[in-house]
């Protein structure tokens, strides 16, 4: 049902929710973004419309808010593992069509790529997703060229117009939340991004592709920082890590942190063997897998164009580019 | 509450320990289920953390890990004494499907701690060794003083075609001296079509005895090889052991050559 109301209106909606749900959405938070004066627009729990920000890309993505960056997956003590309790509120979480689309690639690894996994089965069990359209194309996005830009995917879509909210609501439990006028509207999308990235088909991918000179400019260039990974939406690594409290030695944390593929140590097994030691060579585990391998094994791309990978590097290395010299490459070869 | 988590270690026994060298002993835990040679555990120490070993011995109600002395929590498991417990959850990847080998000229070569994982494969070609046309073993340790399974090997030595070298050790050894590789020739193959060649150790003496059986004209197809990599899950979702489209630890660790040798890092 679409419908028509009035910020105040959606505002005690917003309020009544949250009785139910923890509602995360990106807001801009004020001198935290890496120049001076500038703000980061990260994701944080939320309780009126004028909070969230519209109007600019989120430097971090919603991933954060179900796949935390640190997770308890058990309390020990010396000889007992417990699991932490669970969350009882159900999550609403405000995103672009991107995000969302990244949301199917974390399903895709969490709950289908061997055994379920039961901390973030219980997250997406209780989470739904309103879709705030993109009126425009942000710096460095190429949704259109990986066909994410739409999404019919969500429980809610909504369009702030004035003081005016326009909501497409799909989930019949929130229709108990929201009464406004009926209304016809469109969600926006974008229809073009200012980058084009053309991916290159399977084939055209050679079998000794590590071997190419492209990947040698990033052995000096790339810093192995890892912020690509931590900002992309759809990077699902962790590592395990153990804690234990100071004040009391055999009781602590087993937790799950975000790993990046990109950092030293990520190859690292006990007895010295690591594989990847030069940047570029990371470089090329990370591209290869968003626009090949990953297709390869579930049969659509995992990268979905936000761009957030090109935003956050500070070597302001392009992945984008990477992508079309791939595909520059294949066809020279053939 | 989580109805199963796969991530809940169980815990388990320590039954016996066998000490091979200073740094590598097998602990011998309590465990009933069915578990395949080549297959792996995660296992842990609260506080120490998880990683991964392979199971290098099978029973009823037991499985070995032979164990390295190499990291966090490994160090702290060879503290650990008959009786004391410490947490295991799997088993995990394909293993060795013994269907594979039958009747055929098994041949396996491990390099040092890579005879772990495929001793399993050895028990069980010992104790039938009529489901299969031939067996040969070829095993290189480091050293004479890194030898593992010492008592295994003896008996071994009497009642299979055994090749023992290590790759240096003093004047007065009186075994063989040479990396594995140089051994591969030494070995009678009755029919190149119907072996099966099972290689296990460090990248590269892997790759080295690939290339030696390649060249003497076996197959791809009639090549396995198990390979290591880091994980901090063993199901599909840490993403450490990825190599390019295959997860190690849920399609392998145990791999035919004619997938492995498209496999890059």
């Amino acid at each position: 049902m679409k419908i028509e109301i009035s910020k105040e209106d959606f505002n005690k909606s917003l309020h009544r929710l949250g009785d139910e749900y923890r509602i995360y959405a990106p807001v801009a938070m004020a001198y935290k973004g890496t120049f001076s004066d500038t703000d980061s627009i990260r994701y944080k729990e939320i309780n009126t419309l004028d909070e969230i920000e519209f109007n600019l890309k989120s430097h971090f993505s919603p991933k954060e808010v179900i796949l935390p960056i640190t997770q308890v997956l058990f309390y020990f003590t010396e000889d007992q593992y417990k699991e932490p309790e669970t969350e009882k509120k159900k999550l609403l979480v405000f995103l672009r069509a991107c995000d969302i689309h990244a949301v199917k690639r974390m399903d895709q690894i969490y709950l289908e790529n061997g055994q379920r996994d039961p901390y973030y089965q219980e997250v997406r069990d209780t989470v739904k997703f309103v879709l705030i359209g993109c009126e425009k194309s942000y710096r460095n996005c190429f949704c259109v060229s990986m066909g994410t830009n739409k999404t019919e995917d969500y429980s809610l879509g909504i369009k702030p117009v004035g003081d005016q909210v326009l909501l497409d609501i799909k989930d019949e439990e929130l229709n108990a939340y929201f009464f406004g006028e009926e209304k016809d509207f469109e969600m926006n999308y974008v229809t073009s991004n200012d980058i084009k990235v053309l991916i290159p088909e399977p084939h055209q991918i050679a079998k000794d592709i590590a071997e190419a000179p492209l990947w040698r400019e990033y052995d000096e260039r790339c810093v192995a920082c890892g912020k690509c990974n931590f900002v992309c939406s759809t990077c699902t690594c962790f590592r395990m890590q153990d804690i234990f409290y100071k004040d009391n030695e055999n009781n602590g944390e087993r937790r799950r942190v975000w790993a990046s593929c990109q950092v030293d140590g990520y190859t690292d097994m006990a007895g010295g063997h690591s594989f990847r030691k030069r940047h570029g060579d990371r470089m090329r585990y990370k591209v290869l897998h968003k626009v090949y391998d990953y297709n390869k094994r579930f049969g659509y791309h995992m990268c979905v164009g936000c761009g957030r990978c090109d935003d956050a590097c500070p070597q302001y290395i392009s992945f984008s580019t990477c992508v079309n010299k791939l595909h520059d490459l294949g066809k020279e070869e053939r | 509450m989580i109805d199963t988590n796969v991530y809940m270690p169980i815990k388990s026994n320590i039954m016996e320990i066998i000490q091979h060298t200073d740094v590598e002993y097998t602990f011998r835990m309590a465990y009933k289920g069915e578990v395949k040679p080549g297959q792996f555990f995660e296992v842990s120490i609260p506080k120490y953390g998880e990683c991964p070993i392979s199971v290098s011995g099978i029973g009823e109600e037991f499985i070995d890990f032979t164990i390295r002395r190499v990291g966090k929590v490994t160090d702290e498991l060879h503290k650990f004494k008959v009786g004391d417990i410490f947490f295991i959850r799997g088993p995990y990847g394909n293993g060795f499907h013994m269907d594979d080998y039958k009747n055929k000229e098994v041949i396996i070569v491990a390099g040092g701690s890579g005879l772990a994982p495929v001793k399993g494969i050895i028990d069980i070609i010992h104790q039938q060794p009529k489901d299969y046309e031939g067996f040969n073993l070829l095993v290189g340790f480091k050293s004479p003083d890194d030898i593992l399974f010492k008592e295994e090997l003896k008996i071994w030595n009497e009642d299979l075609k055994l090749i023992l070298t290590v790759d240096g050790a003093k004047e007065d050894y009186r075994g063989k001296v040479g990396l594995v590789t140089q051994y591969v020739d030494d070995i009678i193959i009755k029919n190149m079509d119907n072996v099966a060649i099972i290689i296990v150790g460090p990248p590269m003496m892997m790759k080295f005895t690939v290339e030696a059986f390649l060249k003497r004209g076996v197959a791809c197809e009639n090549i396995w090889v198990s390979y290591e990599r880091k994980m901090h899950c063993g199901i599909g979702k840490c993403g450490h052991c990825r190599m390019d489209d295959t997860y190690i630890c849920l399609d392998g660790p145990v791999f035919n050559f004619s997938k492995a040798k498209h496999l890059y890092d």
